[in-house]
C-alpha cells in the first residue's frame, strides 16, 4: 500500500506561489493552505487505489505519433508582433534586467 | 581495473558533458516558422512559438526522425517518448515553459567511441525546443549589471537534441575529443550544421574533482557559455584547478552554474541552479506520445551512413596503420578515395602517405582512383622517384591526365632506366680523382663520397634521379 503523503504545509504553498510568481499575503497563505490540502486529499483518494497492471496514461486521447511535414509556413508580420509588446527596441522585445528578477 | 588518470598529483578530474545540437530542419519544432540563422530579429515567429493564447503545437516529423537517427548513431535505445513542460520564468521563453522530454526521452543508454578507442557513455539524447536569444544592454555589457535585455524569438522553438554524457570523461583532451567526435557524427548524419561559433552546437560541462581512490563524486559545477572546442578544454582545466585550490585550503566549491569568460580565461558564478523539482515538469497536454515501431528503427538503422569510428577502423585495417594515424585522412573525408585506390591494386601504405601529404587537405578529391593508383604503382615499382611522383601528381591535380603520359611527357620514364646510368658515367668521368678515391674507400668514406656523386647527379638531372638508384649504379661501377 502507498503511504499517505504528508499534508501540504504553509511553507510549501509559499514556495509554490513563489515559483509561479504569485505574491500572496499572509492572510491568503492561511486561506489557501487548507484549500490546497483539501484538493490534495482528494488526489490521495485516487492514489489509494490499487493500480497494479494499469499502464500509465500519458494522454487521455487515443492518439500517438501526430506529426506534421517539415514545410515552411508564413510567419506573421513583425510590426503586428511587436505592437503587442509593452516595450520595443531595434525590432526586439525590450525587457527589464534579467538577473535582477531572480530572487 | 582501469588505470586512474591524475589531473594533478592525487586528484582525479570528473567531467560529464551536455551538448545541445540545433537540428537542421526547415521549420521549427512545433510550428512552420523557418528554422534559419541570421534573419532580422523576430521575423520568423508565429502565435505558436510566441506562446500566444489559443495556439497549439504540432510536432515536426523531420525533427523526430533526426533525433532518432542521432540516437541510433550513438548506439542508444530508442523508446516511446512523451513531451513535458519545464516551467520557468525567463524572457527567453515566451510561454514561460520549455517543451522538452523529461522522464521519457527518445534516446537512452548509448555510447560514443573516441579516436583513441575509449568510450564515453551517453545517458540520454532528448528532443526539445530552443529558447529565444537575449542580448544584454547597459551596465558593462555583460550579463551582470545589465539594465535591460533585448529578446529575439527567431530561435525560440528551433528543434534541439540535447546529448547528455555519463560522467566518464577524465581529461580535458578527452572532453575536447568527445565534442569533436560528436560534431563529426552529427555532420556525417546531416542532422545539424554543428557550428559552435553560430551557437547551433553548444556545450555545457559538469566538472568536479576527487582525490584518487575516493569512490564518491564530489560537488560539481556546470560551466556554460563555452563557445569553441578549445574553450571546452580551457574551461574544464580552469574549473578543476579552482576546485582543487578550494579543497587545498579546507574549503569546498558550491554547486552552481558558472559562465566561461573567454576573454579573461576564467569561470564566473552565475545564477544558482534551481532544483529540477522547481521546474515542476509535467506531461505536455497539447502533445501526444511518440511511439516508434520496430520497423521505424530498422529503417533508420539501415539508412545510417558509415560513421567516423567505422571509417577509421576500416582504413586502419586496409593500410595496417594505427587508428590514430588515419584520423587525419578520415576527418578530411578522403578515406573512401584511399579505399578505392587500394581496391585497384595500389600499395595501401604508400597510398595513405601520398593522400595524406600530397593532396589538398580541404578539398574533395576529383582525381579518378584509377589514375591515382597508376601513379602509386609506378612509384612503388621504381618507375618514378618520390620527387617525380610528386611532380606528376601536381600536374594531374592541375590539368588532369594519365600519370603514364605525364611522366613520359616530362621525360621521367627514360631517366629511370638507361639514362640514369649515362648521367652517372658522365659525372664519374668528370671527377676522376674523386672516383678513384671512391673505388678504394671503405664503407664509411664511401658513404661520404657517395653523397657528393649523388648531389652531382641530382644537379645534372634537376632532382629527377632516384637517390637509391644512383647509389646502386655507383656501387655497380665501383665493383667492376
Ligand atoms: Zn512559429
Amino acid at each position: 500500500m502507498l503511504a499517505m503523503p504528508k499534508p501540504i504545509s504553509r511553507a510549501d504553498v509559499a514556495h509554490v506561489a513563489r515559483l509561479a510568481r504569485l505574491r500572496l499575503t499572509d492572510d491568503e497563505l492561511d486561506q489557501f493552505t487548507p484549500q490546497l490540502a483539501a484538493v490534495l486529499a482528494h488526489a490521495a483518494d485516487v492514489e489509494a487505489l490499487d493500480v497494479t497492471g494499469v499502464i500509465p496514461t500519458a494522454h487521455p486521447l487515443p492518439l500517438r505519433n501526430v506529426v506534421r511535414v517539415d514545410v515552411v509556413r508564413p510567419s506573421i508580420d513583425r510590426a503586428a508582433v511587436l505592437a503587442a509588446a509593452p516595450n520595443v527596441q531595434d525590432g526586439q522585445f525590450r525587457v527589464p534586467s534579467i538577473l535582477a528578477e531572480e530572487s | 581495473m582501469t588505470e586512474v588518470i591524475e589531473f594533478q598529483p592525487g586528484w582525479e578530474l570528473i567531467v560529464g558533458l551536455e551538448v545541445h545540437c540545433e537540428l537542421a530542419t526547415k521549420t521549427k519544432m512545433f510550428c512552420g516558422c523557418r528554422n534559419e540563422f541570421g534573419h532580422e530579429p523576430n521575423t520568423n515567429v508565429c502565435p505558436t512559438c510566441l506562446g500566444l493564447p489559443g495556439s497549439l503545437p504540432v510536432v515536426n516529423g523531420s525533427a523526430v526522425e533526426y533525433a532518432m537517427r542521432l540516437g541510433r548513431a550513438l548506439q542508444c535505445t530508442v523508446s516511446p517518448s512523451v513531451f513535458a513542460r519545464k516551467n520557468y520564468f525567463y524572457p527567453d521563453m515566451p510561454k514561460d515553459y520549455q517543451v522538452t522530454q523529461y522522464d521519457k526521452p527518445t534516446n537512452t543508454a548509448g555510447k560514443l567511441e573516441l579516436p583513441d578507442g575509449s568510450f564515453v557513455g551517453i545517458t540520454r539524447a532528448h528532443l526539445e525546443e530552443d529558447t529565444g536569444k537575449t542580448s544584454h544592454q547597459g551596465g558593462d555589457g555583460r550579463i551582470h549589471g545589465a539594465e535591460s535585455s533585448l529578446v529575439d524569438y527567431n530561435r525560440a522553438g528551433v528543434p534541439l537534441v540535447e546529448i547528455v554524457s555519463e560522467p566518464d570523461i577524465r581529461t580535458a583532451d578527452q572532453a575536447k575529443a568527445y565534442v569533436d567526435e560528436l560534431r563529426k557524427i552529427v555532420l556525417a548524419l546531416g542532422v545539424s550544421d554543428a557550428k559552435m561559433e553560430e551557437g547551433s552546437m553548444r556545450v555545457d560541462a559538469n566538472v568536479s574533482v576527487r582525490p584518487v581512490g575516493e569512490p564518491e563524486f564530489r560537488t560539481r559545477c556546470e560551466i556554460k557559455n563555452i563557445n569553441s572546442i578549445r574553450s571546452v578544454g580551457r574551461a574544464i582545466e580552469y574549473e578543476a584547478k579552482r576546485h582543487i585550490a578550494l579543497y587545498d585550503v579546507g574549503e569546498k566549491p558550491t554547486q552552481e552554474t558558472r559562465h566561461w569568460d573567454e576573454e579573461h580565461g576564467r569561470t564566473r558564478a552565475g545564477r544558482s541552479k534551481e532544483n529540477s523539482d522547481d521546474y515542476r515538469y509535467f506531461d505536455e497536454p497539447d502533445l501526444v506520445p511518440l511511439v516508434p515501431t520496430a520497423d521505424d528503427i530498422a529503417r533508420i538503422d539501415a539508412a545510417l551512413p558509415m560513421l567516423p569510428a567505422s571509417r577509421r577502423r576500416r582504413l586502419a585495417e586496409i593500410t595496417g596503420a594505427a587508428a590514430a594515424d588515419v584520423t587525419l585522412v578520415v576527418d578530411r573525408g578522403h578515406d573512401d578515395f584511399v579505399v578505392s585506390v587500394v581496391g585497384v591494386g595500389a600499395d595501401a601504405k604508400k597510398t595513405l602517405t601520398r593522400v595524406e601529404n600530397d593532396l589538398p587537405p580541404d578539398q574533395p578529391i576529383t582525381l579518378a582512383p584509377q589514375s591515382f593508383a597508376q601513379l602509386v604503382i609506378m612509384e612503388t615499382a621504381g618507375e618514378l622517384t618520390a620527387t617525380q611522383a610528386k611532380q606528376v601528381l601536381a600536374e594531374m591535380l592541375e590539368n588532369g591526365g594519365d600519370p603514364k603520359a605525364i611522366a613520359a611527357a616530362k621525360g621521367f620514364e627514360a631517366m629511370a632506366s638507361g639514362a640514369l646510368e649515362a648521367v652517372v658515367d658522365g659525372i664519374i668521368a668528370a671527377n676522376p680523382a674523386d672516383w678513384a678515391e671512391f673505388v678504394v674507400a671503405d664503407d664509411k668514406a664511401r658513404k661520404k663520397l657517395s653523397g657528393f656523386f649523388t648531389g652531382q647527379v641530382m644537379k645534372a638531372t634537376q632532382g629527377q634521379a632516384d637517390g637509391r638508384a644512383v647509389a646502386e649504379v655507383l656501387a655497380r661501377r665501383a665493383a667492376r
